[in-house]
């Protein structure tokens, strides 16, 4: 692990082809380093996000995908992702491939990840069209009970990329409140990009709190108000009205670009 | 006090949850019908959301699953992982509560495309939990307002299971939980048939004929032998839940997910 800036860590970190997770859960959603993966002109990239949020939807748009991994993929409490839905209905700016499943298979799934498993098994499934259509969503046979679960593909993403509050200057990162699949999602990827809200000489962890050491990580980088519009708890609230504002901006093409092009590749 | 078709629908759903059973919510209606029913009459109502809040006790609803105020009022917030694995699919949710875009006459749900899924008219944005979620509570309540664009007579695709084609289907489909028990509407309740699992019009709103359900019905809905009259939301309740709406309009700036 070092002690970057946001720049230095998508350059060496996130290449064209990779696949790439993003995660957080509403909360602590890595905005910042999305932009800077948009900035670099990353390409082909296999996207990877339960809820794919603002921030796959301006990626998508970017031309940045290449596939989606996913599990909900809406603008939460507002309604559409028209970036993502004009992707998958009409190809732009270019077609995207849809992997999609439910929560508890794209979770369980980073779980098999982090635990060097080639699959995850869950109760899910059955009678759900999910399957007919995702060819990765599988049924097994439970040796010990006979039993017919359900059985999906583990996620081991090139890189994972999120958003904690704190590191130390050792490079232990700290994260609290809603911690989604952030700890799977990083533990089950050979590359980990963290940005924090700040840098600061001792965590202060309880014992039990959701910490990533410095060495299962790649680069952290010090990048304040970076999961904004969503939230840092503790830190700032999430920018509901940004989440309304957006599904204006990116209803239509020339304005989600002239969006982007002013508030993220020239900024 | 009067009352609004989206009132009665919140009230009716809500008086469903008993005290002390735990609670899988979705976001938006059964977010509201739950919490309303936490400020009424069960008290002691255990609300689990998918972003892992344990016993979360909001004072405003939440715009969104995630939302701060979850987690700050929760007894817990565990990971995402762990919600699905050791709480829902370790069979400790005693009710999903779920929201729709379109259900058919078994309570089958769409989420996830209008159209075909190759190349959708209109791309929904899918599953999230709710599949989970109709496999594996013991029981499922679904709110959903009722119109022909939601009650059709075919899905386009069937994201959560509900009584499959009906019969014993659900049961050989291997899903754990018992399924939809009810679905509430802004005009009726329907429940399944014991034995072809088919909904049934159990109890209709006041000022509700029938001509109107089966107008707002894709198929030809039944009707049980015996069809309360759904009961008059009382004052108290009703004022609670205004009191929660306003609340939350103000703390989101003017709006809510209510609806």
């Amino acid at each position: 692990m070092r002690l970057t800036t946001l720049q230095a860590a998508v350059a060496e970190h996130v290449r064209d082809g990779d696949t790439v997770a993003l995660e957080g859960f509403t909360h602590l959603i890595p905005f910042a380093a999305g932009h800077e993966i948009i900035r670099q002109g990353r390409r082909d990239l296999a996207l990877v996000r339960m809820t794919p949020d603002l921030i796959y939807d301006q990626m998508i748009g970017m031309g940045c995908a290449r596939s989606l991994t996913f599990s909900w993929g809406g603008n939460p409490g507002v309604g559409s992702l028209h970036r993502f839905r004009d992707a998958v209905e009409n190809g732009w700016p270019n077609p995207l491939v849809v992997d999609e499943r439910s929560h508890a298979d794209v979770a369980n799934a980073y779980v098999a990840g982090a635990s060097n498993l080639p699959f995850a098994i869950l109760r899910s499934y059955g009678g759900c069209d999910l399957p007919r259509y995702n060819e990765r969503i599988r049924f097994i046979t439970c040796p010990f009970t006979g039993e017919r679960l359900a059985a999906t593909p583990a996620i081991r993403p090139d890189v994972t990329v999120i958003h904690a509050q704190r590191a130390d200057k050792r490079g232990n990162v700290l994260l609290w409140g809603i911690v989604g699949v952030q700890k799977e999602a990083a533990l089950a990827a050979k590359r980990v990009i963290v940005t924090v809200e700040e840098v600061v000489d001792s965590l202060d962890a309880p014992p039990n709190a959701c910490v990533l050491p410095g060495w299962t990580l790649s680069a952290v980088c010090e990048v304040p108000r970076g999961a904004w519009p969503s939230y840092a708890h503790g830190y700032y609230d999430r920018s509901n009205s940004f989440y309304k504002e957006w599904d204006g901006i990116a209803r239509d093409r020339s304005t989600f670009v002239a969006w982007m092009k002013q508030h993220v590749l020239h900024s | 006090m009067s009352y609004t078709a989206n009132d009665i629908m919140t009230v009716t759903a809500a008086r469903r949850l008993r005290d002390e059973a735990v609670c899988f919510v979705g976001i938006g209606l059964p977010s509201t019908a739950a919490n309303l029913a936490r400020l009424t009459h069960a008290p002691n109502i255990n609300l689990i959301y998918e972003s892992g809040t344990i016993g979360t006790r909001p004072s405003v609803l939440p715009l969104s699953i995630g939302d701060g105020e979850l987690a700050t009022t929760a007894e817990t917030v565990v990971s995402t992982p762990e919600i699905f694995r050791y709480w829902l699919q370790g069979g400790r949710v005693d009710v999903g509560f779920l929201g729709a875009a379109q259900i058919d006459r078994y309570a089958n749900i769409n989420t996830t495309v209008i159209g075909s899924y190759a190349s959708p008219k209109t791309r929904l944005p899918g599953a999230g939990g709710a599949p989970d979620i109709a496999a594996l509570a013991k029981e499922v309540f679904i709110i959903i307002r009722q119109s022909r664009r939601a009650f059709v007579e075919k899905l386009d695709f069937i994201t959560s299971a509900g009584h499959l084609e009906g019969g014993d289907s659900r049961k050989r489909a291997g899903l754990p939980g018992k399924g939809p028990t009810a679905v509430i509407t802004d005009l009726c309740v329907l429940e399944p048939d014991p034995v072809s699992r088919e909904l049934t019009v159990t109890s209709i709103h006041p000022g509700v004929d029938r001509a109107q359900i089966d107008a707002a019905t894709g198929w030809r809905v039944r009707y049980a032998e015996q069809v309360a009259t759904t009961p008059i939301p009382a004052d108290a309740t009703l004022q609670v839940l205004r009191d929660l709406i306003e609340r939350t309009a103000k703390a989101h700036g003017g709006t809510t997910n209510a609806e």
